[in-house]
């Protein structure tokens, strides 16, 4: 904002009543440079406690534990909308006072701006001496030559009697409107992406694969403006999923790469090919990314009940207990199994080592020694029969559990199996095998339509303010007189933006060097 | 050399970077303190005044006009003098800069010793990058000591156009806390990095960050003596030159931070399927490139100018400190992989 602007914008108004009147100072208010301030600084305020309380996006888990711990602070947190910083009523209020302010802005500095395009320098005022950088030297330099050699400092350039007028630095208003304009750019791109996009998780097993459809996910977001037969039509299946770990030193356990072999078909019709999924490298089908997010194991178990039948065979994906050495904790459930219904409670560790005190634990994350310990084996209802929805990690509701009978639990859990063992229940109520070890990953597909723009507006953004910061408009003034004894030389600078003051009397030195050389010394 | 090797070795360039800085620190403040005091504002600051040197009539032709121009230093002009007008200064027992000639030679002693720190600093990155085969801005440790070398980068580098040896002392004793720091709280033995951090994003996200935060630390640096200083004659340098450097920092670095924040968004879009999902460490890095955005707005706005936007500023540092260090002890969320 130039000087005169500011100046502008602190002379007094006059006291317009009415309605017009209201409107207009309210317009002007908001789109004044100390309420972009302001705002600026609410959006700031307004995104701490963002990062402070759990977001219901982010940490799903987190918010439902205050609910558990707290339940009033919860309560209060969320009439706040604290839960949800960045969707709630009073951030976007924020930010689009914000926007429209910036849009009161921009419009009428566009338009000043292509004004000023068109517009030649002003004449040169009389007395150069009063400008901030004045300079004066003796030569018989003429008004052609004066402004051949500032043009050839890129300078625009206007010319009278006796005087030059020049002026530069137009770059800075273009990358300061195209700044501001990416700004905007970058917000209705983020809208389209929120609206029109979709995001959604699974797990998928070794050997297993994924359809990408609504029904196939295990949690599943999409925008308001997303059909269900929207969902691009790709498939996929998980080969084998490799991960590389340090194996010594104090990183030893560490986890250096994870790579999942997938076969992937574009389109029903269209053949397999392979990919191998990383952390860094998402598979893309037609815009719709597929990252590789988590991972964990899946033993394999079989279950026989009491009549010698098989009840249950299946990998199940186990939940991760300590990351370090990826102890998990398994359930598994055989409503099938006869007489009674069966559940089991299990821990697998990956690289299994005795303690001293007789137990075991896992001291590698890598399956090197992999087994699994039996924690409880129960029998009774489950309550998979009664409809509700329940939890793959949990063996029974916990208004069941109580119910159940313990077969095996407490002291009396036996030696962990290694894979291929089993164990029989007492009582005759059937056998568990460990049959071997899969693993699982998650994944999360994702599609937004707003990425791309997003990233050409943000791109902007940047080239834009480094030119608006960087680059200053500067006018050059230069009289020439005559004399008795020979011409003087005038010249006259000074920079039209404020804050960017420094740095202009070196060029000013140096555009006096070049007017001040002789003839022979400007190429 | 092994990799343990190299990895010691980059400790010991550490330890030296912190005795060097220290003793540079010391070189700059008996600069200051036998220094001249200055008044609150240089005569020549400012839009409204004019170099002095350019007033007088330069005589014709090019020798006499180039001595013109490298008289008229550009950013700070009669309070400093640049080191080229030093040694042409002739042997006065003051300055060219009316600073007595046993300071500056203090000043000009701890300039080199600062040199020096700078290349030890230099050399524990070099070699602990070496040493891990990555780049070595994996965990908080390398980060933060990377951070230090930016910021006296930016001191040295702008130490090179114009003089600002006035803000050694406090560029260095904040280089050297910030050494200490690093390595008392945040060590890390050199290592390998989980998954998510091998990629080269990491060379361009990270990389813009710290040329970032060095350039805004010595902003911040600025800033502080801003405020500490008042309005009258001290041995500080004057105010208008410390909201200048701080300025010229912020600018340049504004637009950096602006990318560095864009290609960690890039970076998130690659390792975790969406560019911005307001994790705690995006949220800081939003609310601090908002807060420069404010001041760089502050310094246009009517009354704000000077102490005001000085402590916008200083908020905005703030903030920017936190992101960089308080968010992964305090907050942690997904970028707190990078071990404290
Ligand atoms: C969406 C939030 C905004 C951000 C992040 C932002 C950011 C910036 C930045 C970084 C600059 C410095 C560039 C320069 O000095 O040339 C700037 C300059 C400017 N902004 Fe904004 N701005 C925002 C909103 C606004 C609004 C709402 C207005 C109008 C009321 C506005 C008016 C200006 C003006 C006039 C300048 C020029 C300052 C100068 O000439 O030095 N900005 N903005």
């Amino acid at each position: 904002m130039s000087v005169q602007e500011l100046e502008k914008e602190r002379a007094p108004k006059q006291a317009a009543f009415g309605l017009v009147g209201w409107l207009r100072w309210g317009w002007r208010t908001l789109t004044s440079m100390r309420t972009a301030l302001i705002l600026l600084f609410l959006l700031a305020l307004g995104s701490v406690p963002g990062s402070l309380v759990p977001q219901r996006g982010v940490e799903p888990d987190k918010v439902a534990r205050i609910y558990e711990q707290n339940p009033t602070l919860a309560e209060w947190y969320d009439r706040f909308q604290l839960f949800e910083v960045f969707t709630s009523t009073w951030f976007a209020a924020v930010y689009l006072l914000l926007f429209t302010s910036l849009i009161g802005c921009i419009i009428p500095r566009t338009a000043t701006y292509v004004r000023e395009l068109r517009r030649k320098p002003p004449a040169a005022p009389q007395n150069l001496s009063r400008l901030p950088h004045f300079a004066s030297f003796e030569s018989d330099l003429e008004v052609e030559e004066t402004a051949r050699r500032l043009r050839k400092l890129r300078f625009r350039v206007v010319t009278g009697d006796g005087w030059v007028s020049a002026e530069k630095g137009y770059l800075r208003e273009t990358g300061n409107l195209f700044f501001h304009i990416a700004l905007l750019g970058i917000l209705l791109a983020i809208a389209a992406g929120s609206l029109f996009g979709y995001r959604g998780n699974v797990l998928v097993v070794e050997g297993d694969g994924f359809a990408n459809t609504v029904a196939a996910y295990d949690r599943y977001i999409p925008g308001s403006q997303v059909s269900a037969e929207s969902l691009e039509p790709f498939s996929l299946q998980l080969a084998d999923f490799k991960v590389a770990y340090q194996v010594a030193g104090d990183k030893k356990g560490q986890a250096l790469d994870y790579t999942a072999h997938l076969k992937v078909n574009d389109s029903p019709d269209a053949p397999a090919r392979d990919f191998d999924l990383k952390v860094n490298t998402p598979l893309e089908v037609n815009g719709t990314q597929t990252y590789l997010i988590g991972n964990g194991y899946a033993p394999v178990f079989k279950v026989t009940d009491g009549k010698g039948q098989v009840a249950f065979e299946g990998a199940v994906p186990c939940l991760i207990e300590d990351k370090a050495t990826m102890t998990s904790g398994c359930v598994v459930k055989a409503p099938d199994a006869q007489p009674e219904q069966l559940g089991f409670l299990l821990r697998f560790l990956p690289t299994s080592v005795p303690l001293t005190d007789g137990t075991y634990a896992s001291a590698f994350p890598g399956s090197l020694n992999p087994e699994v310990r039996l924690e409880g084996a129960f029998t009774g209802d489950l309550g998979l029969r009664s409809g509700k929805p329940q939890s793959v990690y949990e063996l029974a509701p916990p208004e069941l559990m109580k119910k159940l009978k313990p077969l095996v639990m407490g002291t009396h859990v036996p030696k962990p199996l290694a894979a291929g063992q089993s164990i029989d229940l007492p009582e005759g109520a059937g056998k568990l095998e460990f049959v071997g070890v899969k693993e699982w990953i998650t994944l999360q597909i994702a599609y937004d339509p707003g990425r791309m723009p997003a990233l050409v507006f943000s791109g902007t953004a940047v080239v834009a303010i480094a030119l608006s910061l960087m680059i200053r408009r500067r006018r050059v003034f230069v009289r020439v007189k005559e004399g008795p004894d020979g011409g003087r030389v005038d010249v006259g600078g000074l920079t039209r933006t404020e804050g960017s003051a420094a740095g202009f009397a070196e060029e000013f030195a140096d555009i006096v060097k070049v007017l001040s050389a002789g003839e022979k010394h400007v190429r | 050399m092994s990799a343990e090797q190299l990895a010691e070795l980059s400790d010991l360039f550490v330890v030296g970077a912190v005795l060097l800085y220290v003793f540079a620190m010391i070189g700059f403040a008996t600069e200051l303190a036998f220094g001249r005091f200055r008044p609150g504002k240089t005569a020549a600051a400012g839009a409204g005044a004019r170099p002095s040197a350019l007033k007088q009539p330069v005589a014709v032709g090019a020798a006499a006009a180039s001595d013109g121009g490298d008289a008229v230093p550009d950013a700070v002009p009669a309070a400093g003098g640049s080191v080229a007008a030093e040694t042409r200064g002739g042997e006065a027992a003051e300055g060219p800069d009316g600073q007595p000639r046993g300071a500056a030679r203090a000043g000009m002693v701890a300039l080199a010793l600062a040199w020096v720190g700078w290349a030890a600093n230099l050399g524990a990155i070099v070699t602990r990058g070496l040493a891990v085969e990555r780049w070595p801005w994996g965990n908080m440790y390398e980060f933060v000591v990377a951070i230090c070398f930016a910021a006296v980068t930016a001191f040295l580098a702008t130490q090179l156009r114009n003089n600002v040896r006035f803000l050694g002392a406090f560029v260095m004793v904040t280089a050297a806390l910030g050494l200490g720091l690093a390595v008392k709280v945040f060590y890390t033995a050199a290592g390998p990095v989980v998954p998510a951090l091998n990629s080269y994003w990491i060379a361009i996200h990270v990389t813009a960050a710290i040329i970032a935060s060095g350039l805004l630390t010595m902003a911040g640096v600025a800033g502080i003596l801003y405020l500490i200083r008042g309005d009258g004659m001290s041995r500080l340098p004057a105010r208008e030159d410390l909201e200048r450097v701080a300025h010229r920092a912020i600018v340049f670095a504004f637009p950096v931070w602006t990318f560095a924040v864009i290609a960690g968004a890039l970076w998130a879009d690659r390792a975790w399927g969406r560019y911005w999902g307001w994790d705690p460490k995006e949220v800081w890095s939003f609310i601090t490139w908002v807060a420069y955005a404010a001041y760089l707005h502050a310094r246009v706005t009517a009354g704000w100018r000077g102490r005001a936007a000085t402590i916008v500023q200083l908020v905005a540092f703030a903030c920017l400190l936190f992101n960089l260090v308080g968010v992964n002890i305090f907050i942690g969320g997904l970028h707190s992989y990078a071990d404290v």
